[in-house]
């Protein structure tokens, strides 16, 4: 069993702090402005159409879009001008939306990949536990050689092993059948009863409805609204026309 | 058939199997890694016998510390040079790092050659490795012998460490996607500066190994390069393992015609070149890119 960790669920100040944060990708303007916050234990959705910005805001916390400014502050410290490997060894881990998994590494080197940036990650024991398919695949030559629910599932398994305990998680159901989709659902709720934070990027709402405790809604590179997921009744009509479902 | 002939003509196609190994290799892990095509590789390669021969004659450092010593200073040099050139020209098309390398070739041949002339500077066989063994069908001398063995363990160690190992798994993750990888907490960047030096050491290496051999000349690199960037072209680029095949065989191959058929051997590998190219334009391993 993975042991329940602490955390400090009233803290006063934000894990995850972004404010106004603009990017770009070489001369087109992006983001104008993201404003939001993550509390430590959170798991947060940001919602939005496509194109609206929602992978653009990740990648840029992350430090992998070039050119940023603004402000993003985690566990208070600015990182808007860190490099990506300075970021992610502060305890930041990306599960980017194409999986990333690599085609010239097996399974277990894909799985292994990922250095440890603090102690405290999951034992290959524990992750096995969670993706019991993945145990299976590990002798698999070919990382891309999986179905794309396995690849999934190697993809946030990697970053599980590293010790971060803040998961950046970009359109995990992207073409999934729906029982995978579910056991992704089941991942994430308990990662967040270990006391992991999750920023989720989801084109599903459906999906996201059951795992979040939050909501933003991007638009045109800004977080236009948000609401808690206990408010999701009175805004539907809202989220409706945001999201033109 | 003359079996003393043949062997020798296969030991000299090994020896020079060795040297094409040894250089395509290092080729092939910068071109992974940096989307480089090195052309100063054989510049550098001659910059480690000299720098073996200024060990001996100016510091009294014999053979076997220059091994270790002459890759290391050379390795300096490339990763210099990587800082303080190529990596400006991450991004961009791979013309530029041809022509921007090619360039440093040019000039370092040419500062050479201005202080050392054409001609070649003597540097002895270690004691250790003089004289030779007769095989009965052949005599081999120990040296020769000696750099077949130990670049075939170099390249199988850098295979090893490649393919193998953790370090390996990051350069080859990297190769592919250095986003991403950067995004995990390693340092990209100095992996490629590594890298370049380390690929710029073996080139050295090559050199000192070749230094008793061949002579220390201002242009034995750009003599042999073109083979070398022939071979990589037939082994396919930014393979590791083809590129140690690739190399041996093609020696063996040139030392074969040399035997059978003279008058192609400095020819027969570019035959080789031209029909690979014509039925397998990514090289007999070499993946499209």
């Amino acid at each position: 069993m993975l042991e329940a960790r602490q955390h400090s669920g009233g803290s006063a100040s934000p894990l995850l702090e972004v404010a106004g944060l603009e990017a770009w990708y070489g001369e087109s303007h992006i983001l104008h402005g993201i404003d939001f916050q993550v509390r430590e234990g959170e798991v947060v959705t940001l919602l939005g159409r496509n194109g609206a910005g929602k992978t653009t805001t990740l990648k840029s916390i992350m430090g992998i879009i070039g050119k940023r400014r603004g402000s993003v502050k985690f566990e208070g410290r600015e990182i808007i001008r860190a490099s990506s490997d300075q970021i992610a060894r502060l305890g930041v881990a990306f599960c980017p939306e194409e999986r990333g998994i690599f085609a010239s590494l097996d399974v277990r080197e894909n799985l292994m990949l990922p250095p440890q940036v603090r102690p405290g990650g999951l034992s290959l024991d524990q992750i096995f536990e969670l993706f019991p398919n993945l145990k299976e695949r590990l002798s698999s030559s070919q990382g891309t050689k999986l179905s794309g629910g396995e690849q999934q599932m190697l993809a946030i398994a990697r970053i599980l092993r590293t010790g971060a305990r803040f998961l950046m998680l970009d359109e995990p159901t992207e073409g999934l059948a729906p029982v995978i989709i579910q056991q992704i659902g089941r991942t994430i709720a308990r990662l967040k009863s270990e006391g992991f934070t999750i920023l989720l990027v989801e084109q599903n709402f459906r999906f996201a409805s059951t795992v979040a405790d939050r909501f933003y809604i991007v638009e045109h590179g800004k977080v236009i609204d948000g609401f808690a997921n206990a408010d999701l009744g009175a805004n539907m009509d809202k989220l409706h026309t945001y999201l033109g479902v | 058939m003359n079996i003393q002939a043949l062997s020798a003509q296969l030991l000299v196609g090994l020896i020079n199997g060795s040297f094409y190994a040894l250089l395509s290799l290092g080729l092939a892990v910068i071109f992974g890694m940096l989307n480089v095509i090195n052309f100063a590789h054989g510049a550098l390669y001659m910059m480690g016998a000299f720098c073996a021969y200024f060990l001996l004659n100016v510091f009294g450092i014999g053979y076997w510390p220059a091994l270790i010593i002459a890759p290391i200073i050379v390795g300096l040099f490339g990763i210099l040079m990587e800082r303080s050139l190529l990596q400006w020209l991450t991004g961009l098309d791979h013309l530029y790092g041809l022509l921007l390398t090619f360039g440093v070739a040019l000039i370092l041949q040419g500062l050479f050659q201005n202080y050392f002339g054409s001609s070649g500077l003597p540097y002895a066989i270690p004691a250790e490795l003089q004289g030779g063994v007769n095989l009965g069908f052949m005599f081999l001398p120990i040296y020769r012998g000696w750099v077949v063995i130990f670049s075939l363990v170099v390249c199988l160690l850098t295979w090893y460490l490649i393919e193998r190992t953790q370090l390996g798994s990051y350069l080859r993750a990297a190769t592919e996607n250095p986003t991403l990888v950067r995004a995990f907490g390693i340092n990209v960047p100095r992996m490629i500066t590594l890298t370049f030096g380390f690929g710029v050491g073996l080139a050295a290496l090559a050199g000192v190994l070749s230094a008793p051999i061949n002579q220390v000349r201002p242009l034995m690199g750009a003599d042999l390069i073109i083979v070398v960037f022939a071979v990589v072209v037939i082994g396919g680029m930014g393979s590791i393992m083809g590129s140690i095949i690739t190399g041996f065989a093609l020696g063996v191959i040139e030392g074969l015609t040399k035997y059978f058929y003279p008058e192609a051997s400095n020819t027969v590998v570019f035959v080789f070149m031209v029909l690979v190219l014509l039925l397998k334009p990514t090289g007999l391993t070499g993946r499209a890119t």
